[in-house]
């Protein structure tokens, strides 16, 4: 199964009676409906760890490229009206600069080496605290409260799994706790955040910009207004997309459905 | 007013000083330059006035480097093309086949390992890459081994076997077009060359055709000679470049960073002490 594609519903379900695995590429299973899936006896399957690098990768470039505003200085290096670069056009910088990552799994973590190597002061919220030589190897700070994590920071990263308590993790409660200066990365799912709720900070200024690599939906309508506001970077979720994971995701797909059709414990099954 | 000028502090290369305006400012007893390069003063003919020079060699290093690994993340992950995929307004469905390139794992080499080409080596090293690097001297054992970096003597060998390209020297008449036809086609065709030095240590038309040859993969190039590109210039058309208008330093930050050292250096030789960045003509 590749983008969430085909729907797995009771229909379909029924209409394969000898359906024996789902394996779906990427981490995130928020689209299965798992209890269905067992009821029909269909075992699930992930491609958990190989994507991790890659998306870590992506978060850091989301950063850099919202704070240095790398797409409109772009646009102005090939404008065929430019004439000149103004002296007074700024970005921020990163290095240097307060990070929190809320969720602190296996991505959050690889965002956090990486942050780390600029300098970066990492705050960091999760369901559990991370151990001691874990929080020291990257120098990040544990937050409790959401809220001491979202009014500290100048990036705050989305690197949580979709379930029910994540859905719109971040409203216009924690928008407004945000600084005025802070920047909103999302890297997990379009749900964690309440899209609306965005829209609006993002025109009042209540935070400075977003660079999203998710949304919900999956493309945007195009008359959406993120899609129109200069303060935001969205990408097609293109996470995990590189040549060589994407081949190493197929792999452990095939090694997956491999298994659960020879009737051997599956690797990476999601239970 | 020309009587009373005792310093000036250059910002983007403005004013420009040449005789004249040397000539006409006889009480000039300093200048200090907004960014470390020095490539566009006479440092001969300011000397010969008997007239300071100074950079803000400290203050420039972390931006730039910042603004290296972002243009390479940008460009391994086309990061710009998937921004314009994502808001055009003919994107119906997710392309499945829009792939980037690995950054986690990959081989950088980079030109130039002064204090802006270490900071990148710092930033890489987190990204698990493997750090080859050229450079006029090596650098210290504990240098090298802090970043995992291994030193090429000879350009060609980092040239082979990079994944990324990254130019980080100033320029010289020794580095003017260093990367150049026969250096990029030493490159993998896999590879991407980053360029955030000066516009002119890189062959230009070399570098168009080797892109629209695919004798390497992709170019991004915060600095290109000249400032803005002509408007007609090939490579503002080529989908595998990115260029950026020279923002290497351009914070908030490090702007005031700037200043702040340009303004020491000043009230140093104004004061007839020794200025902490003083750049002689060598």
């Amino acid at each position: 199964m590749w983008y969430h594609e085909p729907v797995v519903n009771e229909e379909l379900l029924q209409s394969l009676p000898n359906l024996k695995i789902v394996a779906s590429s990427g981490v995130g299973i928020d689209h299965l409906d798992l209890n269905l899936l067992s009821s029909y006896g269909v075992k699930v399957s992930n491609t958990p760890f190989v994507v991790s690098t890659d998306t870590a990768d992506l978060g850091m470039a989301l950063m850099l490229a919202s704070s240095r505003r790398i797409v409109e200085g772009y646009q102005m290096a090939v404008s065929p009206d430019t004439e000149y670069f103004p002296a007074d056009w700024l970005g921020a910088e990163v290095s240097g600069a307060t990070l929190g990552i809320v969720g602190m799994g296996t991505i959050g973590y690889k965002v956090a080496e990486r942050a780390k190597a600029f300098e970066m002061k990492i705050l960091y919220h999760n369901r559990n605290q991370r151990n001691k030589e874990e929080e020291s190897a990257v120098g990040a700070i544990y937050c409790k409260k959401i809220d001491d994590l979202l009014q500290q920071s100048d990036f705050v990263l989305l690197s949580v799994n979709l379930t029910p308590q994540t859905h719109k993790l971040i409203g216009k409660r924690e928008l407004e706790l945000m600084k005025p200066t802070a920047t909103l990365i999302n890297i997990s799912r379009g749900l964690v955040v309440d899209q609306d709720a965005l829209v609006e900070a993002l025109r009042t200024k209540v935070i400075k910009a977003a660079a999203l690599d998710v949304t919900y939906p999956e493309p945007l309508p195009r008359d959406h207004p993120l899609l129109k506001l200069e303060n935001v970077v969205i990408t097609p979720h293109i996470g995990s997309a590189t040549k060589k994971t994407r081949r190493l995701m197929m792999e452990n797909m095939v090694e997956s459905i491999q298994a659960g059709l020879a009737g051997l414990p599956v690797p990476n099954e999601v239970l | 007013l020309s009587k009373k000028v005792q310093a000036i502090y250059l910002w983007w290369h403005k004013p420009v000083i040449d005789q004249e305006l040397l000539q006409s400012l006889p009480n000039l007893k300093v200048i200090a330059n907004s960014g470390v390069g020095m490539d566009h003063l006479d440092l001969k003919l300011v000397a010969s006035f008997g007239v300071k020079m100074a950079n803000a060699r400290h203050a420039v290093s972390s931006s730039t480097a910042d603004t290296g690994m972002a243009l390479l993340l940008a460009s391994a992950r086309r990061l710009v093309e998937g921004y314009h995929v994502a808001i055009s307004s003919g994107m119906e469905h997710c392309e499945a086949d829009f792939l980037g390139v690995e950054v986690t794992g990959a081989t950088l080499g980079i030109i130039g390992m002064g204090s802006i080409g270490y900071k990148i080596a710092l930033r890489a090293k987190a990204f698990e890459m493997n750090i080859l690097y050229h450079n006029r001297r090596r650098r210290k054992e504990q240098e090298e081994q802090a970043v995992g970096a291994t030193y090429c003597e000879k350009i060609d060998n980092l040239l082979q076997q990079a994944d990324f390209v990254m130019v980080v020297v100033s320029l010289t008449p020794q580095t003017r077009k260093l990367i150049g036809k026969r250096e990029m086609e030493l490159m993998k065709p896999t590879a991407t060359l980053i360029n955030i030095s000066r516009g002119a240590v890189v062959d230009q038309e070399a570098l168009v055709t080797a892109l629209q040859t695919g004798v390497i993969r992709a170019a991004a190039l915060d600095v290109t000679y000249p400032e803005p590109l002509p408007r007609d210039h090939a490579l503002l058309k080529l989908k595998n470049v990115i260029i950026t208008p020279h923002l290497g330093i351009k914070t908030d930050k490090a702007t005031r960073m700037i200043t702040e050292e340009a303004v020491e250096n000043i009230l140093a030789a104004l004061n007839g002490l020794a200025m902490p960045n003083e750049v002689l003509p060598s």
